[in-house]
């Protein structure tokens, strides 16, 4: 599905990402832990086209085909989601128009004919209740005036809506409440396919005792410089990442 | 010949076409002198420093134009809101169409100031109104000197006008370039009820300039809505000067559309003469190019316990420029005054520009005046969040846009008008995606 080589970024002339390499298939779930500073923010962005950051070396193959070149909203309707950190407050547009028009432009861009109005309201209503949101919060402005769970959880909504093929959650647990969480984690783990693939940037291992990973791997200083199973998770937190960063120093 | 020696030369060939013992004639030829005092603005006066006529003056324009022109309906029927009832006072090259026309005696008048100035039937109104609020300045003035023509609205106490009515000047281009005069007089009665629509439109390239002077009087309890729809090419000028006075209770909103022209000069005027008078002055302005427009608004508080709110919204691309010079004078009786202004500007473009300024004049002390303005760029954060959604830039640009200006769109009562500024909106912003929001 998703396959990183040798990738290095830059913002600014600032070096972030050192030589990232990553292999993400169909059907599995991958969490990317590590540091602050240590650029796993930097890789959602990168991965998901934003243009400060400038691709300097390296691959970003998406089903066999290398994306980096193409335009972020070229990238979504090829299948990549990002869940951001910090949603962007947009006044005046709803949450129903927003998703609207982001489903009928990826539409257009495959060349089909927007969604009729129906199908459209049933889908926004069976999706809506799968992340418990209220009616009301479809009418309000995006993102204006929304708690930092309802950012996140309107994210998870709106990756439902989109149904992407690669969805990267970057620290969605972060602002959660335990039930938020809850109701979010389970949102992603009914989305879950064994044609679809997740990355999920966190600090903690919290969200992971949900979304249980096939992966995890450690980012430190732009590369990935550990992997393991799930249980490295429960070990860097229990430990903290200092051992880590020894192991890749010696 | 200048412009101003050209008008001035043309007076005799006017008189021979009005009549000249009139209390309106005299009123016309002292507006003259004025003129040929002041002349036409330049850059030296404060309220004209950054807008320049001199270019549009250059044109050798025709002043009267002849006969009538004839259009077909077909041709014009876009720049109608035809999806709903309405009256109709349609000007050709500066003469009334009947052809195009829909006007009424019947309970109320909507029909022509030239019958109104002229016949016995309408002299009291005439003689109340007429040129009572308009102010002696140079272009209002000239107007004066010229007023021949335009819409004659009367409500009478407690008529609501069902039907919204157009006020529409076309100019054919049948002259190499174009002057026209109009104006109009709206009066609404104690608790009267009125809804405008106002369009001027050339059908061709040939230069045209409109010096336009609308008198509206908003007895107590009425309300009047005017939405001025500004979406003329490239070639064609307006000054726009129109001049509202309010009594007690009265509601009075303009809401001005700007998306095309040359040189637009919007001097919008509002005199509260009463209590618990409510003043809505709205705009968007969305222009590129070399396009210029110039928003002068002025509410004048005079009485205590009234508002006022001023909403404009201006997106600005390529090498346009703008001004918005907002002047709120609240004067020493005017206590309890709440008066609200608001003007955010978005440029696109680097080498656009904007002149912002608000102008309080405040002599009383118990008063509640906001004033804010803003000129920003658009978000880069928001474009690549709705482009990671997989909307493309520029149709997440003019959605930003769109939602930038919706503000202002949220207050137009007649849904058709809403509809038609939508669309303009969209094909302004070259995107083919509706707006609901």
């Amino acid at each position: 599905m998703l396959k990183i080589e040798n990738l290095h970024a830059n913002i600014e002339d600032k070096s972030i990402l050192k030589g990232l390499n990553l292999e993400v298939k169909a059907g599995e779930i991958h969490a990317i832990m590590g540091p602050n500073g240590a650029g796993k923010s930097t890789m959602a962005s990168v991965i998901a086209g934003k243009e400060e950051y400038e691709v300097t070396e390296g691959t970003i193959e998406l089903n066999g085909e290398d994306i980096s070149e193409l335009a972020p909203e070229e990238r979504a309707h090829n299948g990549v989601f990002l869940s951001f950190q910090y949603p962007v407050e947009i006044p005046g547009v709803t949450v129903t128009n927003f998703i609207k028009t982001s489903i009928n432009e990826s539409r257009k861009a495959q060349g089909l004919e927007e969604m009729p109005a129906k199908d459209m309201l049933k889908m926004i209503r069976e999706k809506s209740e799968l992340l418990e949101i209220d009616r009301k919060f479809l009418s309000r402005s995006l993102n204006e005036g929304f708690s930092g769970g309802e950012k996140k959880r309107n994210e998870i909504f709106q990756m439902a809506m989109l149904e992407p093929k690669l969805a990267i959650l970057d620290e969605t647990d972060s602002g959660l409440d335990i039930d938020a969480l809850r109701i979010v984690a389970n949102g992603v783990n009914k989305l879950k396919s064994k044609d679809n693939a997740v990355i999920v940037i966190t600090h903690y291992q919290r969200l992971l005792d949900y979304i249980v990973p096939d992966f995890v791997h450690v980012l430190h200083d732009g590369k990935i410089v550990k992997t393991g199973d799930a249980s490295l998770a429960l070990e860097l937190e229990a430990k903290g990442y200092d051992w880590i960063k020894e192991e890749v120093n010696s | 010949m200048d412009l101003k020696e050209k008008l001035v030369a043309s007076y005799v060939a006017f008189e021979n076409d009005v009549n000249i013992n009139s209390d309106v004639h005299e009123i016309r030829t002292k507006a003259l002198q004025n003129f040929e005092e002041l002349g036409f603005p330049t850059k030296k006066l404060e309220a004209w420093k950054y807008t320049s006529l001199n270019s549009v003056l250059k044109q050798d324009y025709s002043i009267f134009p002849d006969n009538e022109a004839a259009i077909e309906l077909a041709d014009v029927k876009k720049y109608f809101i035809h999806d709903i009832d309405t009256y109709k006072i349609i000007f050709i090259d500066g003469k009334y169409s009947s052809f195009l026309s829909d006007t009424t005696h019947d309970e109320m008048d909507i029909c022509l100031l030239s019958s109104a100035l002229e016949k016995p039937k309408y002299k009291a109104v005439i003689e109340n109104y007429f040129n009572k609020i308009a102010e002696q300045d140079n272009l209002t003035s000239l107007n004066t000197a010229f007023a021949k023509e335009g819409a004659y609205i009367y409500i009478p106490r407690n008529v609501e006008v069902e039907k919204p009515i157009q006020i529409i000047n076309f100019t054919t281009g049948k002259e190499d370039a174009t002057m026209l005069q109009p104006r109009n007089l709206i009066v609404a009665e104690q608790n009267a009820h009125v809804q405008i629509i106002e369009r001027h439109q050339s059908l061709t390239s040939n230069p045209v300039l409109t010096n336009a002077v609308t008198e509206v009087y908003a007895a107590k309890d009425a309300t009047v809505d005017i939405y001025k729809i500004q979406n003329d090419n490239n070639n064609a000028s307006l000054v726009d000067n129109a001049y509202i006075e309010q009594k007690s209770n009265s509601i009075v909103s303009v809401h001005t559309f700007s998306f095309g022209g040359n040189i637009t000069r919007n001097n919008l005027n509002f005199y509260q003469r009463g209590e618990h008078i409510d003043s809505i002055l709205k705009g968007v302005t969305i222009i590129e190019g070399k396009q210029h427009i110039d928003h002068h608004t002025l509410v004048h508080h005079i009485e205590p316990n009234c508002e006022s709110h001023q909403d404009y919204k201006g997106i600005y691309d390529e090498r346009s420029t703008a001004v918005f010079n907002g002047k709120v004078i609240v004067e020493k009786e005017a206590q309890k005054t709440n008066a609200y202004q608001q003007n955010n500007n978005v440029l696109v473009s680097d080498k656009a520009t904007i002149n912002a300024k608000p102008q309080l004049e405040i002599f009383a002390d118990d008063v509640k005046c906001s004033h804010g303005c803003t000129i920003g760029q658009l978000d880069d954060d928001a474009l690549f969040y709705m482009q990671q959604r997989g909307i493309p830039k520029k149709e997440a640009k003019a959605l930003l846009m769109y939602a930038f200006a919706n503000t202002v769109l949220e207050s137009v009562k007649i849904p058709e008008v809403k509809q038609r500024i939508n669309k303009l909106i969209a094909n302004k912003l070259g995107v083919n995606i509706g707006f609901d929001l």
